[in-house]
Formats: structure tokens, sequence, C-alpha cells
């Protein structure tokens, strides 16, 4: 059996734009959707590998884990989460820990992918039974973050930004095919 | 002399770098080729490249710091 060389490479895309959409919901799905297997692992494995160490890295178990993954556009306006959702469903649960977050409502996971909490001044504000009003009062600051977590913080942030940036060229790579190949002619 | 610059080799943040220059050369070759041994060359072929870049700007930030 003769190898094909790699410029005679033919690739069958099927829906380019339905592999896209697939390939930024799950690193890799895209191209398991086109029957690229191989490409579909190599996508999977580096690029999820990549932000779940960076998840690691920006957490700690006192603090509850991904902490360098989330959503703010209040008072900050947190810029690494444009390029971390790149990654796509991977970084979703930190728009719903956003919304509960706003909503006054606890977070989930011990605060998994949780925006800290704003800076306050004194102690927590307490309703008429002696409850603090807000029920995420022990999450901790971004203060506190930075200061646990030091520059492993901004190691995290890093690595999952790069994670979803390459999920871009994954994604390009599903609607396009690559570079040096050749497309299937319909 | 030896075990104080292998304490520094081995608490190195360099060392962060290693497994992101693997992955940034493994995904971005994955997008120029189809088969795995092109991919696989090419993606030496940019780490080599990432790394003597970063090796680049390495001694201009030492020859910097030398002269200030």
């Amino acid at each position: 059996m003769s190898e094909q060389p790699d410029s005679e490479q033919s690739v069958d895309l099927k829906d380019p734009a339905l592999a896209a959409f697939l390939a930024w919901l799950v690193p890799g799905l895209g191209h398991l959707y086109q029957g690229r297997i191989v490409k579909a692992g190599l996508f999977f494995v580096c690029i999820m590998g990549t932000f779940v160490y960076g998840l690691y890295l920006g957490g700690s178990k006192e603090l509850g884990w991904g902490r360098v993954v989330y959503f703010s556009w209040g008072q900050e306006k947190r810029l690494p989460y444009l390029c971390q959702v790149g990654i796509g469903l991977p970084a979703v649960p930190a728009l719903v820990q956003a919304g509960r977050m706003e909503g006054l409502k606890k977070v989930w996971l011990g605060g998994f992918m949780a925006p800290p909490r704003a800076q306050s001044a004194g102690p927590p504000q307490l309703d008429s039974y002696g409850k603090p009003i807000d029920p995420n009062f022990d999450q901790p600051t971004a203060n506190t973050l930075h200061e646990r977590l030091h520059y492993y913080f901004d190691l995290g942030t890093v690595y999952t930004m790069i994670a979803g940036l390459l999920n871009i060229l994954a994604i390009y790579d599903a609607w396009g095919g690559p570079v040096f190949g050749e497309r299937k002619k319909v | 002399m030896y075990s104080a610059l292998f304490a520094a080799g081995i608490d190195n943040h360099l060392w962060y770098a290693l497994p992101l220059i693997i992955v940034v050369s493994l995904v971005y070759a994955a997008t120029r080729h189809e088969q795995v041994v092109p991919i696989l060359t090419h993606a030496v072929r940019v780490g080599l490249w990432i790394i003597g870049f970063m090796a680049v700007i390495f001694v201009l930030m030492l020859l910097i710091s030398w002269w200030l």
C-alpha cells in the first residue's frame, strides 16, 4: 500500500460550519464528527490538558479549584476570559457562577470558576435573623486570590488563555481543513 | 557551585514554558498537515523555532541588563 503524500491528502469536511461549532463546544469534537480521529484526539488531549493544568495551577484545596477562569464585567473587566472562552463548554461554568454571584445566590461546587467577591471594608451585612445577606460572603476576594496563589494565579491564567486561543486554531482547522492539505471535491 | 546551579535549574519558572511549547507546536503543526509524520516533523521545527526565539530574547535581555 503506497502512502499518499501529505500535500495530496484529501479531507472530507462534511458540514464545515457544524464542525466549527462542535470544535468550539469541545476541543476535537468537530474533527471527530469529520472522522479525523487522530487529530480529534491530539486536539482534545493537548488543549484540554493545558486548560485543566491551568485550572489546577490557579486554585487550591483551600480556595477551590479553577479560580483563574471567571467572568466579571463590572468593576473588574476580566479580559483573559475573552481568550479562555475560546475553549467553549469547559469555560461556560464561569458564566453560570457569575450569574449566581450577581443574583445573590450561593455559588456551586465550592466556588469552582466563580468570580472573586467584591472587596468590602467591614464585616458582612446581616439580615434580621443574623445571617449574612450575601450567601457568598465566604468567597475569596481578588486580593486574597493573588496573595494566596501568588504567581500561580498568573500561570494558571496564561495556561487557560493559551488553551482557549489554541482551540481557535483547531476551530479554523475544522472549518477550513489543513493549510497544506486539499479539500475533497463535492 | 554545581549544586546551586542544579537547584536553580530545578526550581526555575521557565520549566512552566516547556509544556506550553510542546502543546503549541503540536496544535500549530496539526493545523498545517493531516498525517501524523508531517505533523510531528513540523511540530519539532516549530518547537525549536520557539526555543530559539526565546534564547534570542534571553540574550538581548542579558545584554541590556549588563549595559544598564
